[in-house]
């Protein structure tokens, strides 16, 4: 093994999207994108908040139909390197039952500048919001529980 | 008549109550089948924040559906 294979060790021709019903290992996520050739990257993780438009939060349970959420995220990716021509990008989301504070998608872009980084990350996050099958139910602390459209805070800008 | 296999996802899965079921009926788009299912569980959400997919394709709500087709209904998504 070479030198380069040892510290970069999955270098890949094709951006990656991926669902997990596992805890997101966020920092091998990292180690992965590490790239001779960056000069920077730049993640967003998204995590379980414990409120939501006034009610308080307990968990949230995240659905998602794989298949398509491979199509269509591979699609933003492809976009988002037309756009932001970066060296890698890679972005996980995860499923199932999650815990407050637990991270619910990480998305990763290395490149050889900070400028396709930072905006690749946003218009990545963005799309997927919007565009891949996932859905959220939201269950609150009276018992309660909600699924979320995402919508309305997609077109007020809203980070969540 | 068309034989058509619907799939339903979240919120829908839960107005249906069933995950998938087979449907015989006069369908020209998936529109036509969105508003038949809607109408069949009882369900208000306009098809304006839905999305659907045909055999796995994601489509536009004035795709044509053939007999044996299998629709995916999906609601308003939010991930992230």
């Amino acid at each position: 093994m070479g030198i380069l294979s040892c510290c970069f060790p999955q270098l890949r021709a094709v951006d990656v999207i991926e669902v997990t019903d596992s805890v997101i290992d966020t920092a091998a996520l990292q180690r992965s994108l590490k790239n001779p050739a960056a000069g920077g990257y730049c993640a967003f993780e998204g995590w379980v908040r414990n409120e939501n438009e006034g009610h308080v939060v307990e968990r949230l349970e995240y659905e998602a139909y794989e298949p398509l959420v491979i199509v269509e995220g591979e699609k933003v990716l492809a976009e988002a390197r037309a756009l932001f021509p970066f060296l890698d990008a890679r972005c996980v989301h995860r499923v199932g039952m999650l815990e407050l504070g637990e991270c619910a998608v990480w998305i990763g872009v290395a490149s050889a500048h900070r400028d396709e980084a930072f905006k690749a990350c946003r218009f990545i996050i963005d799309k997927i919001k919007v565009r891949l099958p996932i859905w959220k139910k939201e269950h609150y602390a009276n018992g309660d529980s909600g699924w979320v459209n995402c919508e309305r805070c997609a077109a007020h800008g809203i980070a969540e | 008549m068309k034989t058509i296999t619907v799939r339903y996802f979240a919120m829908f899965r839960e107005h249906a109550g069933v995950s998938e079921e087979t449907l015989t009926l006069n369908a020209a788009t998936v529109k036509d089948v969105f508003e038949c299912t809607r109408d069949r569980h009882g369900s208000t959400e306009p098809n304006g924040h839905c999305k659907v997919a045909i055999n796995d394709h994601m489509a536009d709500w004035d795709t044509a559906v053939s007999d044996g087709d299998i629709i995916l209904l999906f609601p308003p998504v939010a991930g992230g």
